[in-house]
Order: structure tokens, then C-alpha cells, then sequence
């Protein structure tokens, strides 16, 4: 395929975007990346998306897939040489379609709120319980899906692997900026392990961006988000 | 020596954990009648026309949402309405696909019920928990969604093409909670989106909807009742 055949809209900082990123790693697939600039949105952007009007948006031969999770399936489904992607039972392919649709419905509107810096007081401290509380049930998961191996899709990275580990990065900002471990030996020993494996692998290295940018990234996010004096 | 080599037949065990009035729940029925599937129905009870009274297997099953439904397939649990659906075309593979074979349309399936998902069981909230001017926002939003699954929809029998699809499936149960909105929130849908109300009336006409969809009238019932309840009557 050639690499305009691909295109893929979003921004290096976006988990879900990077969602994106380690499914066309793991089939091998070449493509362009149109970066957004922060703050605006671009023309095609709008014209991919005009219902969300977010990113990512994948375009594969001039049409357009949106919403992160069905984008990596979208890539599993066409690029079918490469690593499986979604579990190959169905019963299995429900459970890690539960635990994306938790991660996404449930746990990450606790962390974006932190990471934005929006949150202060009790509000804040139930947003960590609520980060703290999903990443139990999710070590739990982890034990019940990768089945003693070293992820939630067993030998390799698997669809809820991605779902998961996209937020690697994000999640240690937000560990540095609450003062504490969420995912730590205590209470989630499985997750630490799998966490570094996530992190090394070939698939995700390139894509996941550096702590320190994040960081930088993270001030720009606050500063957006932060209520305006009256 | 004989060996007499006997092939015991796994009966498929297939049971729905529900609650008629749910659109969640009235979704993964209509699959089930779509597909043929003979399943045990067991309504959970309701305390007071609207409290939940969980039982101890919904809790066993779905232990994170405690909601319904839930369905179990040979004593495992699938949870969530359009997993569960999900679920069933892919393993009931035989006959009428919900969900397109290209992927392209699979993904473009997926993004539209997810749609209806997001948009439109929120948009009819902010109209039926709320009463006179509150309630412009939630109408003017839920039309404007209803218009644009209506230019999905096209000029398609169904969302699915010519057979009922992973979409119609999402959406139809919301059906019945058009006449409660329109009640509570005194205008018309049909007026604004006359092709959807028609491609409502078309797929009620099939036996698997007809009979996995609960009575608009109880659905209004159940809303009068938590408006009492809120306050907001």
C-alpha cells in the first residue's frame, strides 16, 4: 500500500491517538500523520469528522474511520498479514471489549480531569479514588485475561493492551503532579510488570512520547482548562 | 475390542437477565429473535415501579455495572448492550448478519451506534428530567441527531440495507421513548423526522421486533413515575 494511501489526523500527545499509532506498527503499515495544531482544528480535520469533529481520524483510500477503538479494529480487520490484533474467540473478544468500553466510560473521565488540573479539593480526592479503584479491577482483568502470560492479550499486545497502555504516559504525569503511585507493587504488582513490558515493546516505543514532554504539554492543557478569573 | 464412541450434544444455554422496559435490554432481545435463539428470559424485579431490586445473579454476573442485561452463554457472562449483540453475530453466525461483512461498513456500523449510544438516550434524558424551558436544549439537540442518523439512514429500508442491521438494532428500542418525550416535552418528532418515525414503523412490522419491544405507554409510565418521584411533577 502506498503511504498516501494512509493518512492519520490527530497529535503526538493524544492517547488516543497513539491508539492508533501501535495497531499500524503492529501490521507494518505505512502512512502519513497529520499533525493538528494544538488549539485548532484543521479544515480537513472537520471535513473527516464532522460529527465528533476529534481526533484520530484514520483515511484509508480517501475515506475516513473515527473513534479510536473502532479504528484499531477497523486496522485488524484489513491489514490481516500482520499479528492479530482482537482476540481470535468471541467470548474473549466481549471481555476485552467490556474492559476498553469501562476504561473509556468509566475510569479515564477520572484522569483527564486531573491531568487538566481542573479538579481541586474532594473533588480531587474522588477522582484519585476513582483512578485508584479502576486500576484494581483492572489487575484483576489482567490475571483473568492474559492467563499467566505477560499481557491482557497473552504472549503479544492485544486490543486491550492498547486500550490500556496508551495512557502509560499520561498516567505517570499524573503521578507526579498528585504525589503518588496508582499503578505500584502494593496493589497492582501484575499491572507494574506489564506496564514496563508495554513500554519496551517495539510496537509502542517510538509512538509513546517522553514524560518531560508530556509535562510540558500537560502546563498547555491547564492553562486552557483552567476556569478564567471573572 | 468396540469401541462405541458417543458424540454427548452440548445444548446451547442461553440466558437473558432483563428488564422489559429497557432499551439496553430490548436491543440484545431483538438480536436473539432475529437470529432464532431460544434463551431463558428472566426479568428482574422492580420495587416501587422504578427501584431496581437486584438479584443475587445479576450481581454475581455483572459485578462492576451491577445493570442489565446480561446475557449468559453457557454459564459465562457478556455484558453491555451492544457487546452482548456484538457477541451474538459473531458466534449465531449462520444466518441474518447484523453487522456488515466489508470492514469499512463494519466500522462506519460500529460509529453509528455508538452514535445513538452517546447521543441519543442523554439528549431524551435532558428533555423528560426536566420541564418548560429546560427541556429546549435536550429537544433542539435530539432532533438535530435524529436528522443526522436520518441522512445515514438515506433512502435505505433499513440502516442495515436491505435487512435489519447492527444500527436499526441500537436505535429501535429508543423508539418507544419517542412518544414520552414528545408527551413530556410537548412537540412532535414525526413532524421534524418524518423518514425515521417511517423506518420505525417499517421494522415494528417484523415479528422479532414487534415482540422484543415493551409498550410505548409503560415506557411513559415508567418516566411519569421518576418525574413524580424527582419532583420535577
Amino acid at each position: 500500500m502506498a503511504t498516501s494511501d494512509v493518512k492519520l489526523i490527530g497529535s503526538w500527545a493524544s492517547p488516543f491517538v497513539i491508539r492508533a499509532m501501535i495497531a499500524l506498527k503492529i501490521k507494518s503499515i505505512s502512512y502519513e500523520f497529520l499533525q493538528e495544531t494544538f488549539g485548532s482544528k484543521s479544515k480537513l480535520l472537520l471535513q473527516s469528522n464532522p460529527i465528533h469533529k476529534k481526533i484520530p481520524v484514520l483515511i484509508h483510500a480517501e475515506k475516513p474511520i473515527c473513534e479510536s477503538l473502532i479504528i484499531v479494529q477497523y486496522i485488524d480487520e484489513v491489514w490481516t498479514s500482520g499479528p492479530t490484533i482482537l482476540p481470535s474467540d468471541p467470548y474473549d473478544r466481549a471481555i476485552a471489549r467490556f474492559w476498553a468500553a469501562y476504561i473509556d466510560d468509566k475510569w479515564f473521565p477520572s484522569v483527564i480531569g486531573l491531568a487538566r488540573g481542573q479538579l481541586e479539593g474532594e473533588a480531587k480526592e474522588a477522582a484519585i479514588e476513582q483512578m485508584s479503584v479502576g486500576f484494581v479491577l483492572l489487575e484483576e482483568a489482567f490475571v483473568k485475561c492474559s492467563e499467566g502470560k505477560g499481557y491482557f492479550g497473552g504472549e503479544k499486545i492485544g486490543y486491550l493492551d492498547i486500550a490500556l497502555g496508551c495512557f502509560l504516559g499520561w498516567i505517570r504525569v499524573t503521578e507526579k503532579m498528585i504525589g503518588m503511585k496508582v499503578i505500584d507493587e502494593a496493589k497492582t504488582p501484575c499491572l507494574v510488570g506489564w506496564a514496563e513490558r508495554f513500554c519496551a515493546d517495539s510496537a509502542v516505543k517510538e509512538v509513546m512520547p517522553e514524560i518531560e514532554k508530556l509535562e510540558e504539554f500537560a502546563k498547555l492543557l491547564q492553562a486552557m482548562y483552567r476556569a478564567p478569573p471573572k | 475390542m468396540w469401541f462405541e464412541l458417543r458424540y454427548v450434544e452440548m445444548a446451547e444455554v442461553v440466558v437473558l437477565l432483563d428488564l422489559s422496559i429497557s432499551p439496553f435490554g430490548s436491543r440484545v432481545r431483538i438480536a436473539l429473535a432475529e437470529k432464532g435463539i431460544k434463551y431463558e428470559y428472566r426479568e428482574e424485579e422492580v420495587k416501587d415501579k422504578i427501584i431496581l431490586n437486584k438479584s443475587s445473579l445479576l450481581l454475581q454476573m455483572n459485578p462492576i455495572h451491577k445493570k442489565i442485561p446480561v446475557l449468559i452463554h453457557n454459564g459465562k457472562p457478556i455484558c453491555e448492550s451492544l457487546i452482548i449483540v456484538q457477541y451474538i453475530d459473531e458466534v449465531w453466525n449462520d444466518k441474518s448478519p447484523l453487522l456488515p461483512s466489508d470492514p469499512y461498513e463494519r466500522a462506519q456500523a460500529m460509529f453509528w451506534a455508538d452514535f445513538v449510544d452517546k447521543k441519543i438516550y442523554d439528549c431524551g434524558k435532558k428533555i423528560w428530567m426536566n420541564k418548560g424551558e429546560e427541556q429546549e436544549p435536550g429537544k433542539q439537540e435530539l432532533i438535530e441527531c435524529l436528522k443526522l442518523l436520518e441522512g445515514e439512514l438515506g433512502d435505505k429500508p433499513y440502516f442495515g440495507g436491505d435487512n435489519l442491521g447492527f444500527v436499526d438494532v441500537a436505535l429501535l428500542p429508543l423508539h418507544c421513548w419517542f412518544y414520552a418525550y414528545e408527551t413530556c416535552g410537548n412537540f412532535s418528532i414525526e413532524v421534524e423526522c418524518p423518514k425515521l418515525v417511517a423506518w420505525a414503523k417499517r421494522c415494528m412490522e417484523r415479528e422479532s421486533v414487534l415482540n422484543s419491544l415493551p409498550n410505548q405507554n409503560l415506557v411513559y409510565d415508567y418516566i411519569l413515575q421518576v418525574r413524580k418521584r424527582t419532583g420535577i411533577e
